[in-house]
């Protein structure tokens, strides 16, 4: 089956769009978005001042509605990774416009989970010292290791794949004076030319480490989770929690990607690109894991239910028929039921609903996770009674800036950097092209095609350009402006080519 | 109350038991009690350079009523916020339907889960065998809270009160007053008093006489009464259990029995 990818000219005018000219609704989504984040910081800076308690924290709730944030938002991030890794190394065509947006929403998300940990810390002043006098059997200095690890891991696999990118997105820049820009654009490609033996370089270090970071991903998410498990809680101390944070980290990052996609789509007009193929397949993805959830949760509580030790029955009463089990069973049915069923029936399997499953999906698992937290450490195993845990606006407010920082830092990085990956695209089309024409003739492959890929690869040649002369810019900015509408033209007669060979 | 019925010690002044520790140290160190003791964590220390005291505590719950002297007086000395129980008195059931008192000071556990878990390492344990805070170190990460399984430890949630500045007394894990805000704090068994021969604030506040310091280096103890106990005989002939051993933290503090609950205690057992 061939995915319809539109033709190389749109391609590029689209994924650069954002970085020209983002629109108004880029500006609103900025100033809303940034003001809630501004919001949080300043409701930050209060919690600093007057100390934890007012983000709602007491001895018998130490850990509570920040760390749920730290858990799900770097869980969030393994989505972007995998969704990019996995149908990269089974080289699924259709991922090609979503990969841009998923590594970068991978990034973001890591980046934002990593700072939350400063809410979570009374004396975020003092983290310095997990550099300076780490100790190494902390599972909280793990955990710094394995997120600092990921996290550079996964800038490696948003910036290797853009490298061909930058090279063509320099020459648009060049052409729109964005001088600055463009030398930023320059340096980070490399000399980038699109020779067999770079591409062959590329192509080798984007697989290597698109294998590299699912591990990297799977060690994190388990760090993650004992952090938790390696206390011995009832219910933390359990032996499934490192693959079940795993499991919940790849559920509800799928569902942030669907939502991430959706969101772009609008802003940017993105329709042509992502259809709502990619928004069925993404959600194919996201159900299975779902499932393995909600089986991985019966799981966890059966053993310990059945059994009846005097902590872990005690804290499973709690959270299956006691006072968190309307959190929980609204989790199970809006988390893992309703997503399930929305992918499984035919009419309601369309983008609308998707969106609202994915949302529901990482809606619920927040929640999840907040039970997760709260009730064991509410539970006073000396006395074996149960304290609580409040919200406060500080923390509130706090976490909607984090929430809200996710498309605010991604609507600014696709300000600088092309929002979708074209040259996979441009690669992907190509190769759609050739299969159609060698299956329908079965011969050599005919030398007018060899022409476009040429043409394809000379586009990236920055030689074509003719060098600035000195002292009359006028000239420069002629010539400059010619050889950009040359290669206009040849983009336009590229298109022709390809639908001639599409009639084929 | 029959105080001390069963104590195999004789009345010695708190002056001449701390002064008369140093004396015994010498011999004591060579005893295999002390030696099995340390085994579980100082494996790597050699036997020349074990310390002088390792100390313990024993709770006699036969004579404790509940009356909550210990946690005033800690919180008293230390000028801590009401919720800050370092010293905490918990009224427990018995496998009878019975309830009793028990109070449940920071354990000193030998093999400490709380300084395993911290990250930089602000909690450490003494050669002495006490667990302290540096809190001019703790980032208030609260992973030690998670890790207690005693729920001994209290996090300075907001501003702590102002504490009267005693000349001579600076801020130190052993001396941790005031408190500081947004960082971790527990009991220190009045470190700061031990090397003095003083007697801890809870044990020298108890009107019951329920608290023993004690010192399993010199196999002593003694309690506010001033009864001096060979400590060892003393856990022995009375049955004395740690709680929750099945955690295998090696809590440096015992609990003996009394009031009907249950003998067969299976922390008792291990």
């Amino acid at each position: 089956m061939q995915d319809e990818i539109p033709p190389v000219n749109q391609i590029r005018s689209s994924a650069m769009r954002p970085i020209f000219e983002p629109g108004k609704r880029y500006w609103l989504a900025v100033i809303i978005l940034a003001s809630i984040v501004t919001w949080g910081i300043v409701a930050w800076l209060v919690q600093v001042h007057r100390g934890l308690g007012s983000a709602g924290y007491n001895n018998h709730a130490f850990w509570a509605i920040y760390i749920a944030d730290v858990v799900t938002f770097i869980g969030v991030s393994y989505g972007g990774a995998v969704v990019s890794a996995i149908l990269r190394l089974t080289g699924a065509t259709w991922r090609a416009p979503l990969t841009r947006i998923a590594e970068t929403t991978a990034v973001v998300t890591v980046i934002i989970g990593a700072l939350f940990i400063l809410p979570h810390l009374g004396r975020p002043e003092r983290i310095l010292e997990l550099i300076y006098r780490p100790n190494l059997s902390s599972p909280i200095f793990w955990d710094f290791v394995a997120v600092s690890t990921y996290a550079f891991a996964s800038i490696v696999f948003f910036y290797l794949p853009m490298i061909p990118d930058l090279s063509i997105g320099r020459r648009y820049l060049e052409h729109h004076g964005r001088g600055r820009l463009e030398n930023v654009y320059r340096k980070l490609s490399w000399n980038w030319q699109g020779n067999s033996q770079q591409r062959r370089i590329l192509n080798g270090s984007i697989g290597l480490i698109a294998i590299m970071i699912i591990p990297i991903a799977v060690s994190v998410h388990s760090v993650l989770s004992w952090a938790f498990s390696l206390t011995s809680r009832p219910w933390w101390h359990e032996s499934i929690w490192a693959p079940y944070f795993v499991v919940a980290a790849l559920y509800s990052g799928i569902a942030l990607v669907i939502l991430i996609v959706a969101l772009f789509r609008k802003i940017y007009n993105l329709d042509s690109f992502i259809v709502e193929r990619h928004f069925i397949r993404l959600g194919y993805i996201m159900v299975p894991f779902g499932a393995a959830y909600l089986y991985l949760t019966v799981a966890d509580f059966l053993p310990g239910s059945y059994v009846g030790e005097d902590g872990v029955a005690s804290v499973f009463s709690a959270v299956l028929v006691g006072r968190y089990a309307l959190w929980f069973w609204i989790f199970v049915v809006a988390g893992c039921i309703l997503p399930t069923l929305i992918m499984a029936l035919k009419p309601t399997r369309r983008i609308g609903t998707i969106i609202f499953g994915a949302a529901l999906v990482d809606g619920s698992l927040w929640l999840k996770r907040m039970v997760m937290v709260v009730g064991p450490a509410n539970y006073g195993r000396v006395s074996g009674t149960f304290g609580s845990y409040h919200f406060t606006w500080i923390s509130v407010s706090v976490t909607l800036a984090g929430i809200a920082a996710i498309p605010l830092l991604l609507l600014l990085v696709f300000r600088v950097v092309p929002i979708l990956s074209i040259n996979e695209m441009e690669e992907i089309q190509f190769e759609n092209n050739k299969t159609q024409l060698h299956t329908s003739n079965n011969g050599p492959l005919p030398a007018y095609l060899h022409d476009i890929n040429r043409s394809l690869k000379e586009d990236l040649d920055d030689t074509r350009v003719p060098e600035p002369v000195l002292g009359n810019t006028n000239f420069v900015k002629s010539t400059k402006e010619q050889a950009y509408k040359q290669s206009l033209t040849r983009d336009r007669s590229l298109l022709k080519h390809q639908i001639q060979v599409e009639e084929i | 109350m029959v105080e001390g019925q069963m104590h195999k010690g004789g009345r010695i002044s708190r002056r001449s038991f701390m002064g008369g520790v140093g004396l015994i140290g010498a011999s004591a160190l060579a005893t295999t009690s002390a030696i099995e003791i340390f085994g579980n964590t100082a494996s790597a220390e050699s036997q020349s350079s074990l310390p002088l005291h390792q100390w313990a505590m024993v709770f006699d719950l036969r004579n404790c009523d509940g009356c909550k002297a210990c946690t005033m007086a800690c919180q008293q000395r230390h000028s801590l916020a009401a919720e800050q129980t370092w010293i905490k008195v918990y009224t427990m059931q018995s496998a009878a339907g019975q309830t009793y008192h028990m109070a449940r000071p920071c354990m000193m556990c030998e093999n400490p889960p709380c300084m395993y878990v911290c990250p930089v390492g602000a909690t450490f344990r003494t050669n002495e065998g006490i667990v302290l805070v540096d809190q001019s170190a703790c980032i208030g990460c609260r992973t030690c809270m998670a890790a207690c399984p005693y729920e001994a430890r209290y996090f300075n949630w907001s501003t702590p009160p102002a504490a009267a500045r005693i000349p001579g007394m600076k801020q130190s894990p052993e001396w941790p007053v005031p408190q500081i805000k947004d960082t971790v704090g527990k009991c220190v068994w009045c470190a700061d008093r031990l090397p003095h021969g003083e007697l801890p604030a809870c044990v020298a506040g108890c009107p019951m006489g329920v608290i023993y310091i004690g010192d399993l280096s010199n196999d002593l103890a003694i309690n506010s009464a001033g009864n001096v106990v060979k400590l060892s005989s003393f856990l022995r002939d009375n049955d004395a259990y740690r709680f929750q051993e099945s955690y295998g933290t090696n809590p440096r503090v015992w609990y003996i029995p009394g009031h009907g609950q249950d003998l067969n205690n299976d922390s008792a057992s291990a």
